[in-house]
Formats: structure tokens, C-alpha cells, sequence
């Protein structure tokens, strides 16, 4: 992909201490996935340009590197900026093919493409799926979910609000491809949700 | 600028073409020992501010070859590269890479490739540091050649018998 | 079974103490320095970097000096190392034909461009040791002489010779350059990933199966195409630079072994070739890597599988010798269990093979049945 050369927003904000930042943004990702239904909360250790959030900012810093392929939608991969930022900052290689993505990244959710066009792992290697990262306007405010499966004691009760409606019937197609399927990390501007193929949402009320 | 950067020396692909004095000049910062660049950042005037955009850190490349020479090609082993990225006080950023792991070394090579953007500073980085240096490595490329030059063999025919 | 066992850390802490005092060996006797193991044992640190798979001299000789010489822990070291490091990308492909060259040969044409230069070689010397290196000697400065600039194309360049010799190996233009350290081997395995497997396989047990090629283990006749050893610049693509910018320069052994081939139902009769290429000065490496890599071919070709050099499977499984040493030296450690496990088994198969024989002359039918 060709990128900007001397568009100085690519080479600001990336983290200022990359050791320990990546370490503790490793730590959030993984108790998001270990208990999923947990709200868990950042701080802005990235300032990646708009409309990437500094959360998927600091995601994206310490889980992509230049042997991860990364899909953007459209609302993302249009900008030239977003897409320098990421391509500087994380050394990761871009992907116009979402079935070969280890990780996508989505800011428009209207337009979230159906979640079996996503690369779905093998049965040998079911590790092999893409990573979600759906930008999400906050988490609260939305429609009430009943979360349960592994790393959740009975029932766990999240809000999270952008998530469009096409989203839940898609969650549970993907749940029954298991063991293959993607994983999503629902990512507002305050933290993070983290949705392993494992957790069943139930919706209340509906 | 000078078409002894051999061998190799970036091969001029067509886009490259605008950024050919530029690649030429971090080829051989790339080459350069870590003393002289050293040495170059001290006797510097004005040293403008520097600001660490990325690293110096030390990485592999995954070097790959060419099956029979110039087939399909294929990965035959990694080597250590460290790069680097600055910002300068004036506003420009520069980037370096060079294998090994030396970052102090290829923390002042992003420095002058910042300073080698700046049409101020492009003729004294030259003057002053990538000729000398160039010229130190021609030297030194040309006295391998000789050296090995002088083993070569100088075949000559026995005549035997009469035609 | 395994089952945990705790003690002995005070005994392999002293251990480590003593291993680090006999590596030192006697404090009368100067430390060495990682640049004269540079310097004057470069083609021990070659190895390294050539089956460590990992480009850096420095590194190379300071695993040398920690392993005391040993070269497979050297290796193992070298390999640890890289574990820790982030890959910044892959290299646009290195072109040999640019090379500043240090020895170039052919065994097939005595007069082609650029000429026969013999470098640094342990060839035409008389093998007698030279008791002037027990000590410290001036060495003379080598010779020089004219010598002109530019590519020196390799033989396989100059000779398209009436299509009788194959050119280089292509694959087809969708396929994905493999890399083993990312993607766990598979058989069968393209080309490009043999040759990155044999890039970073055991000279020693290359060597031998080079060597048995010749001796008759799979049919081959070949001859040293070209051998050529030198300095290759290495360039990347940068992404946000938008250009590519150049490393630096490695020194890289490169040999075109040439083979007769009598033409199969898949080919015709012509010269087909196999390509060693190494890290470092590592000439013996290049040519068996070469060999062995022909002989693989055997199924592209149509040849007979009838050796063990043929077998890709067999070769490539068994040419790393850091996984090799890993599984063989395993069985140094603690196997209390499974051992007293077999003990009892022995012990009650001899019990009962010893009242066979102590009763009734045992009956052959009887003693098949019972095992």
C-alpha cells in the first residue's frame, strides 16, 4: 500500500515507553478475553489520527507487527493518515483480502461485513481466524446483553452502545462454527470489551 | 553522484528515481563505522534538537536469495538490522536502517538523513560526511578486487604433438 | 508420565560456576576478544551464523566464545537469540550476480568472463602443518594487480547453451515465498522452502549426503558449475519511506552444481542444476547444500526414489541440528520414572521367561502364545 512520505501525522503519537506500554495493554487485552462481559478500562497511551481510537491505537501497537496482516474497512483504509499511522507504528502489512486478515479493524459498524468473510481459522488451527476490532461509540448507553460461556461464573451484564442489529445474529452463527470462528474485541474511546468466539450473547428483552 | 556504490547500489528502479541522491546517501551511512558518524555528530555546528520518533532498535530482516541465482526466490536466513527514526528541531524527520546491532550508530545516521533533507544542510552531509566516507569504502572495495585479481588464474597451453 | 522433582539447584548453580572457570581456563593465558575470533577464526563464526541462520558476526563469535568452541551449542545460542527479536520484514532478493567478489571458480569452463579467481582458498595447499603459527609471525600483505569493475554474471547467465542446460529454478508467479520459521514444515515442500531448510542444515550431515549421491546412493554426475564467494549488498523496501534503502553488505558462498540427466517422462535429457547458498565464506556447505538439493528434485524430475538423499522427508526432518541435538540430548535428563516403569516389565518378562524354562521343556507353540 502506498503511503505518504513525509506526512508527519504517521510518525506522532505512537507509545512513549514501548516496553512497558505494550506490556500493560497485552495485560487489558487478555482479561478482557479471560472474562469476557468485564469492562475494562484504558488510559490514552496512543494518539493515533481520527477517527482511529486511542484505545485501537494501543491495541493495535501491541499486538500487530510485520507478521500480522491487517484489514481496515472502508471508512479506515481511505485514510491515508490512519493507514501510514499503522503502517509506521506497528510495522504490520495491510490487506485488501478479509479472509487473509489476522486482525480487522472497524470504525463504521453500519457497514461491518457479514463476520464469516473473515478468515474462520482450521480445524487443526483454529487460532488461524481474524481478530475483530469493532470501534464502538462507548461502554454503556446500549442494549442490554446477557453474556455466558467459559470465564464467565453465571451471567455477565454489558450495555456496550454502536453495536447495529445484524451484529447479533451474525455472534451466533459464528458461535456455532466453534471451534473455527473470529474472535472481537469491542473497543470504545474509555476501554474495551472483549468477545472470544466462546461467549454466548443473549439479548434482553428481545 | 558517483555509479561506484557497487556492488549493487540501490538498482535504480524507475519510481525510485526522485529519491536516487537520497538512497545513495543512506547507502553508505548504512556502510558508515559507528566512529565516523560518531565523530561527524560531535564536530557538527549548531547541532539542531533531536527527538526519538522510533527507537533505535534492533530487528531482524529475513534476507532472501534467488533460486539458482535468479529464480523464484526464497528465504535463506535472517540478519540483524537495527533502524531508526528522528525528528530535528527544523521539523524533519529522518530514518536509518544497517545491519548489526549498533543503535547509537544508526541513531546518528537518522540524524543526518534528517539533516540531508533540509536543502540547508544537503551539501555540508555530503561535503562533509558521505563523500569522505564513500571514498574510504571505494578504497577499500577496490583494494579487495585487487587483491583478489591477483589470484586469478592465467591459463596457458602446453603444445603437445604437431598438427 | 513426567513427574516433577525438585533438587540439585545448589549442584547446578556450581555447576554453572565451574563451567564458567574451565571455560576461562588458566588466568595466566589472555582472555580472548571477540574480534580476534572475528578476525582469525571467521570461518568457525560463518558456520555459526550459516546454521544459527542468523546474519551477524559479533554475535556469532561471542556464542562461540560462551559455548567454548562447541559449535552446535553455538548454534542453539544463536538461534535463542534471534527469538527475542522483532522481524522488521523480508529483504528484496540479494542478486549474486552484483557481487564484490572474493573467489569465483568453475569446474566446467576454463576461460569465461571475469576469469578463474582462487581468493583465500585451503585448495592447493599441502596440508602440513605450518609450526610458524605457534607463535606470532608477520604475514606479508597480499599481492595486488588491475582489476576491473562491474558485474561478473554467473555461468548460468552466460550459458543458455542450446537450452541443454536447465535454467533457474522459477516456481509459479502466485506462490508465496514459504518461511519455515513461521509456518511449520510440511511435506511435500516447495522448492524455495527446501532450500531455506538446507541453507540452515547441518554441514556435516549435508556433506554425507552429498557424498553418498556420488557414491552411487541416487544417480548424479555433477560438476561445480560455479563456486563463488563474496560481499552482496541487502536492501529492503520501507514502507514509509516509499523506496528501498540498503542495509549494508553480507559475504554469501553461492554454488551452481551441474548435473547429467538422462530425461524422464517428465523432462527431456539435458543438464539439470542444484543451488547451495550460504552465509559466510562456506564453500564445503554451498557444494553439499547443492547436491542435496538436486537430489530432492527427484520427484519434479521423474527419477526413481531409490536413495536416502532423494528422501525429502528423511533429509530435511533430520538437517537441523539444533532440533537434533535437542532430541538426543533430552535423554541425558531425568527418566527415573519411565525407566522404573521399564525396569518392572523387564523384570516380569524375565520371571516368566525363566519358569519356561525351569518347568517342562518348553514347546515353541507355547512360547509364541505367550508373547
Amino acid at each position: 500500500m502506498e503511503v505518504q512520505s513525509n506526512n508527519a501525522s504517521m510518525f506522532r503519537g505512537g507509545f512513549s515507553d514501548p516496553v512497558f506500554n505494550a506490556q500493560s495493554v497485552f495485560r487489558r487485552v487478555m482479561d478482557a478475553l479471560a472474562r469476557p462481559g468485564s469492562v475494562v478500562r484504558f488510559d490514552d497511551l496512543t494518539s493515533p489520527p481520527a477517527p482511529l481510537l486511542p484505545t485501537v491505537g494501543s491495541i493495535a501497537a501491541t499486538l500487530f507487527d510485520h507478521d500480522t496482516r491487517i484489514w481496515l474497512d472502508p471508512a479506515l483504509s481511505r485514510n491515508g493518515e490512519v493507514a501510514g499511522w499503522l503502517t509506521f507504528n506497528t510495522s504490520a502489512q495491510l490487506t485488501l483480502q478479509s479472509y487473509d486478515a489476522d486482525f480487522a479493524v472497524v470504525a463504521d459498524l453500519e457497514s461491518l461485513p457479514s463476520l464469516e468473510s473473515f478468515s474462520q481459522g482450521t480445524q487443526e488451527y483454529p487460532d488461524r481466524s481474524t481478530t475483530l476490532i469493532l470501534q464502538i461509540d462507548g461502554l454503556m448507553g446500549g442494549r442490554k446483553l446477557h453474556l455466558s460461556g467459559p470465564g464467565i461464573e453465571d451471567v455477565a451484564a454489558v450495555a456496550p452502545k454502536g453495536l447495529p442489529e445484524h451484529f447479533f445474529d451474525q455472534w451466533a452463527s459464528n458461535g456455532a462454527r466453534f471451534p473455527r470462528g473470529a474472535d472481537v474485541l469491542l473497543a470504545a474511546p474509555e476501554g474495551i470489551i472483549g468477545l472470544p468466539r466462546t461467549a454466548k450473547i443473549s439479548l434482553s428483552g428481545g | 553522484m558517483s555509479d561506484t556504490v557497487a556492488p549493487g547500489g540501490p538498482q535504480g528502479k524507475p519510481s525510485d528515481d526522485a529519491h536516487a541522491g537520497r538512497q545513495q546517501a543512506m547507502a553508505v551511512l548504512a556502510r558508515a563505522s559507528g566512529k565516523e558518524l560518531a565523530e561527524a555528530w560531535q564536530a557538527w555546528p549548531d547541532r539542531p534538537e533531536v527527538r526519538p520518533v522510533r527507537g533505535p532498535e534492533t530487528g531482524l530482516v529475513m534476507v532472501r536469495g534467488r533460486i539458482g541465482g535468479g529464480g523464484a526466490p526464497f528465504n535463506f536466513g535472517e540478519a540483524t538490522v537495527t533502524r531508526a527514526t528522528v525528528k530535528l528541531s527544523n521539523g524533519k524527520v529522518g530514518h536509518a536502517y544497517a545491519l548489526g546491532a549498533d543503535k547509537e550508530k544508526v541513531r546518528h545516521a537518522a540524524i543526518f538523513d534528517a539533516l540531508w533533507q533540509d536543502d540547508a544542510f544537503r551539501a555540508d552531509v555530503e561535503k562533509k560526511l558521505v563523500a569522505p566516507i564513500r571514498d574510504r569504502l571505494e578504497a577499500e572495495d577496490n583494494e579487495h578486487r585487487e587483491e583478489t585479481a591477483a589470484t586469478r588464474v592465467d591459463f596457458f597451453t602446453m603444445v603437445r604433438g604437431e598438427d | 508420565m513426567y513427574v516433577a522433582v525438585k533438587g540439585g539447584e545448589a549442584a547446578i548453580s556450581n555447576a554453572h560456576q565451574l563451567l564458567a572457570d574451565r571455560r576461562r581456563g588458566d588466568r595466566s593465558v589472555p582472555a580472548m576478544h571477540i574480534e580476534q575470533i572475528v578476525e582469525q577464526l571467521g570461518l568457525a563464526v560463518d558456520r555459526i551464523m550459516s546454521e544459527g541462520s542468523l546474519y551477524d558476526r559479533e554475535l556469532a563469535a561471542l556464542a562461540f566464545k560462551q559455548a567454548r568452541g562447541d559449535m552446535i551449542e553455538a548454534i542453539f545460542l544463536l538461534r535463542a537469540y534471534r527469538t527475542t527479536l522483532p522481524r522488521f520484514g523480508y529483504s528484496n532478493p540479494i542478486d549474486t550476480g552484483n557481487m564484490l567478489i572474493e573467489r569465483r571458480i568453475s569446474a566446467t569452463y576454463k576461460d569465461l568472463p571475469g576469469g578463474q579467481l582462487l581468493g583465500p582458498t585451503f585448495d592447493y595447499t599441502h596440508r602440513l602443518l605450518d609450526p610458524e603459527l605457534m607463535g606470532d609471525e608477520a604475514v606479508d600483505a597480499p599481492k595486488r594487480r588491475y582489476a576491473e569493475t562491474g558485474r561478473t554474471p554467473r555461468v548460468s547467465e552466460i550459458l543458455a547453451h542450446e537450452g541443454l542446460i536447465e535454467g533457474d529454478g522459477n516456481l509459479p508467479d502466485d506462490h508465496q515465498t514459504g518461511d519455515l520459521t513461521r509456518t511449520p514444515m510440511e511435506f511435500p515442500m516447495t522448492r524455495d522452502v527446501r532450500l531455506q531448510a538446507l541453507s540452515r542444515g547441518d554441514e556435516g550431515f549435508l556433506l554425507a549426503l552429498g557424498y553418498s549421491t556420488q557414491r552411487g546412493y541416487a544417480r548424479s554426475h555433477p560438476f561445480a558449475g560455479e563456486i563463488r564467494i563474496g560481499e552482496v549488498e541487502v536492501e529492503i523496501d520501507v514502507p514509509e519511506l516509499g523506496f528501498a534503502v540498503s542495509l549494508g553488505r553480507i559475504q554469501v558462498t553461492e554454488c551452481q552444481m551441474i548435473t547429467q540427466f538422462q530425461g524422464s517422462s517428465k523432462s527431456p535429457p539435458q543438464f539439470t542444476r542444484g543451488y547451495g547458498l550460504v552465509f559466510g565464506q562456506s564453500e564445503r556447505k554451498a557444494m553439499a547444500m547443492s547436491l542435496v538439493d538436486r537430489t530432492l528434485r527427484a520427484t519434479e524430475l521423474g527419477e526413481d526414489l531409490t536413495a536416502p538423499a532423494q528422501d525429502e522427508e528423511f533429509v530435511i526432518s533430520h538437517s537441523d541440528n539444533v532440533q537434533a541435538t535437542g532430541f538426543v540430548e533430552h535423554l541425558k535428563l531425568p527418566h527415573y520414572v519411565d525407566f522404573q516403569a521399564e525396569l518392572d516389565l523387564v523384570r516380569r518378562m524375565r520371571a516368566e521367561y525363566d519358569e519356561g524354562r525351569d518347568g517342562k521343556a518348553p514347546q515353541g507353540d507355547d512360547l509364541e502364545a505367550a508373547e
